[in-house]
């Protein structure tokens, strides 16, 4: 069973706290990778909010594509950062040769457009930018979105922060908000996709368990949207039935549960909205996820949420204090970040129910 | 010497043979009171009985039981003369020899009879495994213990985007109408009429399915078949949970349109029959010897063949049977009931499907694939056994059809045919399930629980005669009294507690609390060919 986490600050804070919280759950890994998603960021990107940031692995030759395939989009670089990477004989880690994470001004011609218009267009840039180097066998793109960095890598979690230097604290990279996971996905061959979490359009996932639903839930989502590709993981389906029920149906987040584990039909029938719970169980049956799963997930409005299968098989647990709060599977995660917190006051989520923190860092429960 | 044509039919050219042991014979003659067929006879025979003397002859006339050497009173193998001989002196024997294929057909007729294909015993469900268990990160269920979700829906189901939702930003309310769709048992009781079956078993069907919802909570559901219902039961609350079937024949319609306004309850369904898979292409028939009075009333027709034409007259395609058919059915009970069509599998099942879910007033809900297996009703031997199409790689490819469409589930797909052959309906339910149907029906295993004893070697198989020995496919009511009905019922019922249990026991090991609607992954096949057709794992 995996580990996850997630941490969200009012104050910046550096990679390093995303890894303090997750090695103590270590009996959770299989030490096979690492990945983080970054949001609302400071530190060497702090001015350019707006600005979509593409983050890659890649190969010499990938870096030229993605270049090319830029320029001519009409992308324009703004701002880059290049780790300066520390390579210490004996680590655990399949490196790429080049790690880029750049900020891009829109193309001049898209700069007026609408934000739906850009998010789509980042989505297309970030498709067409994968495909481009899977065929050529040249690189990883991770995502293209503004205000949103991201870092999967394959080998031992402690050897890839050694390597990226994310021991190093030296403000370069900080976020509000980081998810994070420190395994690959044993169902499938290691590569970095399958790392957690997965990003699409300002939704960002990751979760633990098993998907039993996976082949039905891949199946839909299928047809559902171009964006839902990859599936080189069972939970990936989480992160597409969460874009599809906030992005594309457009309803409130409550609903989001009701999708993944939706009531059994007698709770359905006792309730006052039986006739609306009824007809999603109806139409979204096929996203529904009948597997043990906790998942964390991130909004595109910074709002982090977390929520369990309904069988409560895996655990999960939220704590925090005034300026920090974390979600982990592992009471430890949170012992190493927050030790002073309140332990009174964290929450341990019970099947029904959705947790959401603010970016007040209010604290929102509701059973499903 | 008795002068003997070589070309007379005798016992040895029958598929049954009566083995008679005199010696065991107390002549009680119950075996000949049991025979509905009078496949046999009481005759005198002369019999050896000691050497000659001279006041003493040799033989010695005596009464003895024999078969008669008759096509149309031939032996069916139903085995009433052994059941009922108190001394074990009759009983039928199978004779591989037979000639009665050829013999009978010289009479330039075909044969018809009910029951099954005698061909097809190589199962395709039979080289499915549940491969895929789960264990350690998502550990199996608790079939004792554990809640499960046992429900499939009947009716047509909207994609997500065209749910008639507001949306305030916190909640969303549903406005205006959505079609109707009732959720219910993943296992239909498919149709078997009024008049294919006796009244005593019909009513021990109906029975069955309020025990098993009343009692049980299991939300079992009928299909009427073709033929119509009882007044009584149209009237009654039961009603809910039959699924009422137009046919080609529309025999018994015109009673249930009158009745709709002293309904008391909607019926669970409308299930429209364009094709059945016992004999595909062609259409119902009620011999006149099985019309008694009760159908005559019920479906008002004169003791006579009552033939349902092969296709429904004035329909020439999809969109029209979508347009007439569907149209008026949902209008008939104000777009409260969901209307389903019953298919025969085939060749052109995935257009007919694909046809269906493309269909812009989205208003059939449910498409029911009968595959070669089926039947109870009478048919042309050369239908049974040579015509219509396996009923699961239909069923799969009609889902994949969905799938590459992105519209799977919006008309459920439920799947029958040959399902339960083998006695466990749960195994076969369970992976048609996985390979994408929403549930299935089965008819022939339900009469077999009431006592039929017919099977896939020939047995019997003489539903469409009127002479059923069980009481089950008659309405002589000498025979009808034979079935007795709470038994009938109370079997059904057991064995439907059996199936669910069994179910939830397949759910648990793959760790899934509701029904594994097109979890092909959790099934593997031993069969290369059988794994690519339906796109499971091969394994070894």
């Amino acid at each position: 069973m995996c580990r996850i986490g997630a941490i969200k600050s009012k104050v910046p804070f550096h990679p390093s706290r995303a890894l303090r919280l997750m090695l103590p759950q270590q009996e959770g890994h299989d030490n096979s990778g690492f990945a983080m998603v970054m949001q609302d960021l400071d530190g060497v990107f702090a001015g350019y909010k707006e600005q979509p940031l593409l983050s890659l692995a890649c190969t010499q030759n990938g870096l030229k594509l993605v270049k090319d395939f830029m320029d001519a989009s009409g992308f324009m670089p703004v701002k880059e950062y290049i780790p300066r990477v520390n390579r210490v004989a004996g680590l655990d880690i399949k490196a790429m040769p080049h790690y880029v994470f750049r900020a891009y001004d829109y193309p001049e011609y898209f700069r007026d457009r609408s934000r739906p218009e850009k998010e789509e267009l980042l989505l297309d840039t970030r498709l067409e930018l994968r495909r481009l180097l899977s065929e050529n066998d040249s690189g990883y793109v991770f995502s293209f979105w503004p205000d949103v960095l991201t870092l999967k890598e394959i080998g031992d979690p402690k050897d890839i922060a050694v390597y990226f230097r994310l021991w190093d604290d030296n403000g370069a990279l900080m976020a509000k908000n980081i998810v994070t996971q420190c395994r690959q996905n044993t169902n499938y061959d290691i590569v970095r996709y399958a790392a957690h979490p997965f990003f699409l359009q300002g939704y960002t996932l990751c979760a633990n368990g098993e998907n039993t639903f996976y082949t039905r839930n891949k199946e839909f989502q299928l047809s559902l949207h171009r964006g839902y590709t990859g599936f080189e993981s069972d939970s990936q389906n989480f992160l597409y039935t969460l874009h599809y029920v906030l992005h594309e149906l457009k309803w409130p987040i409550s609903y989001y549960k009701h999708v993944i584990t939706p009531l059994p039909f007698e709770e359905i029938q006792q309730r006052s909205d039986r006739r609306e719970l009824d007809l999603i169980r109806q139409s979204l049956g096929h996203l529904e996820i009948n597997g043990p799963n906790t998942i964390i997930a991130m909004l595109p409005d910074s709002r982090i949420m977390t929520c369990c299968d309904s069988k409560k098989l895996r655990p999960v647990v939220i704590g925090g204090d005034e300026t920090t709060m974390a979600i982990a599977s592992e009471v430890c995660g949170l012992q190493a970040i927050l030790p002073h917190r309140d332990e009174s006051r964290d929450i341990y989520p019970g099947e029904r129910e959705v947790v959401v923190i603010t970016p007040e860092l209010e604290v929102e429960r509701w059973k499903q | 010497m008795e002068a003997v044509k070589t070309q007379d039919v005798t016992a040895n050219d029958l598929s049954w043979q009566i083995q008679y042991q005199h010696d065991r014979c107390t002549l009680c003659g119950r075996c000949l009171a049991a025979c509905s067929f009078r496949a046999i006879e009481a005759v005198m025979e002369k019999r050896l009985v000691g050497l000659p003397t001279e006041n003493q002859p040799a033989y010695r006339i005596m009464p003895a039981i024999r078969q008669k050497n008759s096509l149309t009173e031939a032996c069916v193998g139903c085995g009433m003369c052994e059941k009922v001989c108190p001394n074990q002196a009759i009983r039928p024997v199978k004779n591989p020899y037979s000639r009665q294929n050829l013999l009978a057909r010289a009479g330039g007729s075909p044969i018809k009879r009910g029951g099954r294909d005698n061909l097809h015993q190589d199962r395709t469900l039979d080289k499915i495994v549940v491969g895929r268990i789960s264990q350690m990160t998502d550990p199996s269920l608790d079939a004792e213990r554990h809640t499960f979700d046992i429900l499939a829906p009947f009716g047509r189901i909207l994609p997500p985007h065209e749910l008639p939702f507001k949306n305030d930003g916190h909640s969303l309310q549903a406005e205006g109408q959505t079609p109707p769709v009732n959720w219910i048992y993943p296992v239909i009781f498919g149709d078997m009429s009024i008049g294919a079956l006796s009244a005593r078993a019909w009513e021990a069907l109906a029975l069955a399915v309020a025990y098993l919802n009343e009692k049980h909570h299991m939300p079992v559901r009928m299909s009427s078949g073709e033929g119509g219902m009882p007044q009584k039961l149209l009237g009654s609350e039961q009603l809910k949970y039959m699924i009422l079937q137009i046919a080609s024949g529309h025999f018994g319609w015109n009673r249930i349109i009158q009745a709709i306004p002293r309904m008391k309850a909607d019926p669970a369904g409308i299930l429209i029959k364009i094709g059945q898979g016992a004999k595909p292409g062609d259409g119902g028939l009620l011999p006149a010897a099985k019309v008694a009075e009760h159908i005559q009333a019920i479906r008002g027709v004169p003791k006579a063949d009552l033939l349902s034409p092969p296709n429904h007259q004035g329909l020439y395609s999809i969109e029209e049977s979508v347009q007439k058919m569907f149209l008026s059915m949902n209008a008939a009970f104000k777009f409260r009931v969901p209307v389903a069509i019953k298919c025969a599998a085939s060749a052109t099942s995935v257009s007919v499907y694909n046809n269906l879910l493309r269909d812009p007033y989205r208003i059939c809900g449910g498409f029911l694939l009968d595959g070669i297996h089926g039947g109870t009703g009478a048919a042309n031997e050369v239908s049974m056994d040579h015509t219509g199409h396996p009923v699961i790689s239909k069923t799969r490819e009609c889902y994949l059809a969905a799938v590459k469409q992105g519209r799977q589930g919006q008309i459920p797909l439920w799947a029958g045919g040959g399902l339960g052959l083998t006695g466990n309906a749960a195994a076969d339910a369970f992976k048609m399930i996985c390979l994408g149907a929403n549930g299935v029906f089965i008819s022939r295993i339900l009469i077999q629980l009431m006592g039929c004893i017919g099977n896939e070697q020939g047995r019997c198989n003489a539903c469409n005669t009127g002479k059923c020995p069980t009481g089950i496919c008659t309405q002589d009511p000498r025979l009808v009294k034979r079935l007795d009905v709470d038994r009938a019922a109370a079997n059904i019922v057991d064995y439907m507690l059996a199936l669910d249990y069994e179910l939830r026991k397949l759910m648990a090991p793959i760790g899934n609390s509701s029904l594994p609607v097109g979890r092909s992954d959790a099934l593997i096949s031993l069969d290369k060919d059988v794994a690519d057709k339906l796109a499971i794992q091969y394994a070894c």
